[in-house]
């Protein structure tokens, strides 16, 4: 029973920190339409920053210019990239998308080299005991972190005027026009949210039991888009919930594997994307998408 | 005297390469209502996208003349400094967020305001002159009917606190009474000083509220005048309020009873 506990914990804490990474996929693709397969690097940029600046600034410090520079990298590439390229379709962006994602990882990954870079995180490899449920406190702060930046984001997108322009834009772009909403200052924050939200969550991917950054760890980012896609691209609310699934279905699998066959060699890996699957299958729009309902 | 709401001089306008608009002028007076007419096609709404600057979000764009509100020229501005111009377009369809509550979408209206301090107070205006919105204030836009999304619709648009407001078709799709009614706000937005270019089919409401009209016919001002005079012309008469006349014109109307008023236009 307490295995179960300690599993469910720490599969809710990565699934709170895989739903900042999937927030950041439907913020994006609201605003602009575009599946964002350049997240991954707005990511892993966001964790090298941390990684190489804490060890002269400070920690704190660190997160703040990860975070920072995450957003800036991805309001560039709205700007620089996306932007040029508004008469193009949204698959066809989605791909550029994925071109961006190649070329800030390679770079990325070549200045990172064979190394695991440790986040200097102040949590290290401490652990708490609980009613002897013992939990690392890196994932306590990964749950409360995140849950913390989702819940501003949240309150951010109902009440302020950024989040009904944003809103606004998503339902109706021409019409938000007409409003006087500035449809490129909308897309380009979405994209500097995203990269902010990715930044945090490139910490919490990196720290305990996890030794530290490395080029591999966009792939984990990528386990987020399936979370996305569960709850449907366009819902938030979904995403949270995409997020959260993944997050303990994984933790299950790993911690089961010893148990039954099935879980063993990897399971883990591709659990997100089984379970997107299934999810598709039996409904085509994701848990809380309504895209295709609202155009049908 | 102060300059004139709305001065279109010349105005050419096209969707690649197909020309919609073919050098149109026309003026709005500081504090008056004017109507645009013409059947499907004219190039009316192109005419009031044009005018906003959403254009190329319908695959179009200004090819030519000038646009001047209050003095300022809109040609080429982007739509957010053209609402700050004091423009404001209410699109044919309604348009509402029909995601968002009417509270929302009534701020929404208030992004592009020059000045958003004023927001509470356009927002007291506007639920004065549609008492429904506040009652409805949090409800799915998408759940209000008809003649309620039109309200909403104009209603976000006097949150920007425009000098001129662009009205395509009001009046489509509603019960008579419903645009009766909103005919009655027309009236009342204007009697508070708010410029209106209104563009309809319904030919014998616009020229009741108006005070200049033009016919649009294939993308060029086939006629205009006082809303009087054109209210009397014989081809205005034929062809838009459907009023049979005597003389050479009939043969073209086909069979007599084609010709009776429809009980729309009456409304």
């Amino acid at each position: 029973m307490t295995a179960l506990a300690e599993l469910l914990v720490n599969g809710l804490a990565s699934g709170a920190v895989y739903a900042l990474v999937a927030l950041g996929f439907v913020i994006v693709h609201r605003s602009t339409e575009v599946i964002n397969f350049a997240h991954p690097s707005l990511l892993l940029a966001g964790g090298y920053l941390v990684a190489v600046l804490h060890d002269d600034i400070g920690f704190w410090p660190a997160l703040g210019a990860g975070v920072a520079g995450a957003a800036a990298l991805g309001a560039l590439v709205e700007f620089v990239v996306l932007r040029r390229l508004r008469s193009g379709s949204h698959g066809t962006l989605s791909i550029v998308t994925i071109g961006v994602d190649i070329v800030l990882t390679v770079e990325i990954a070549r200045r990172i080299g064979a190394e695991v870079l440790p986040l200097g995180d102040p949590w290290g490899d401490r652990v708490v005991q609980v009613g002897g449920v013992t939990i690392a406190q890196a994932r306590i702060a990964a749950l409360g972190v995140a849950v913390a930046a989702i819940t501003v984001f949240l309150l951010a997108f109902k009440y302020t005027s950024w989040g009904v322009a944003m809103r606004a834009a998503a339902e109706d772009r021409a019409t938000a026009a007409l409003m006087g909403v500035r449809l490129g200052r909308v897309s380009a924050g979405a994209w500097a949210v995203a990269g902010a939200l990715a930044a945090l969550a490139a910490l919490f991917l990196c720290v305990f039991p996890t030794p530290g950054l490395d080029r591999a760890t966009s792939f984990a980012a990528l386990k987020a888009l399936p979370a996305a896609v569960i709850g449907g691209v366009d819902s938030t609310t979904g995403a949270l919930a995409g997020g959260l699934l993944i997050g303990v279905t994984e933790a299950l699998a790993v911690g089961y594997q010893d148990e039954a066959a099935l879980l063993r060699g990897g399971f883990a890996d591709i659990a997100p994307y089984l379970l997107m699957i299934v999810v598709l299958l039996i409904r085509p729009t994701g848990l809380f998408g309504t895209r295709e309902l609202a155009r049908a | 005297m102060s300059p004139p709401a709305l001065r279109v001089r010349d105005l050419t306008a096209a969707y690649g390469p197909v020309p919609a608009l073919r050098g149109i002028t026309l003026e709005v007076p500081a504090g008056g209502v004017a109507a645009v007419l013409g059947g499907n096609g004219a190039g009316k709404s192109t005419l009031l996208r044009a005018l906003s600057g959403v254009l190329p979000f319908h695959g179009g764009a200004v090819t030519g003349g000038e646009i001047t509100a209050g003095g300022t020229s809109l040609r080429g501005l982007r739509p957010d400094r053209i609402v700050a111009a004091g423009v404001v377009h209410v699109p044919e369809g309604r348009h509402v967020f029909a995601r968002m509550t009417v509270a929302e979408n009534l701020r929404a209206g208030s992004l592009g305001a020059r000045d958003r301090r004023r927001a509470a107070e356009a927002r007291d205006r506007v639920h004065a002159l549609f008492p429904i919105l506040a009652e409805r204030s949090r409800q799915p836009a998408g759940l209000l009917s008809g003649g309620e999304q039109q309200m909403l619709a104009i209603g976000r648009a006097l949150m920007a606190g425009p000098d001129l407001l662009l009205l395509d078709e009001p009046s489509l799709g509603l019960a008579p009474l419903v645009t009766a009614r909103i005919a009655g706000t027309i009236t009342e937005i204007n009697r508070y000083g708010t410029a209106v270019l209104l563009i309809e089919q319904n030919a014998a409401l616009a020229l009741r509220l108006a005070d200049h009209a033009y016919v649009l016919e294939t993308g060029a001002v086939a006629l205009h005048g006082t809303a009087d005079e054109l209210a009397a012309s014989d081809e205005v008469r034929r062809r838009y309020l459907g009023v049979a006349t005597s003389g050479e014109d009939e043969e073209d109307l086909g069979p007599g009873p084609a010709v009776r008023p429809l009980a729309r236009w009456a409304g």
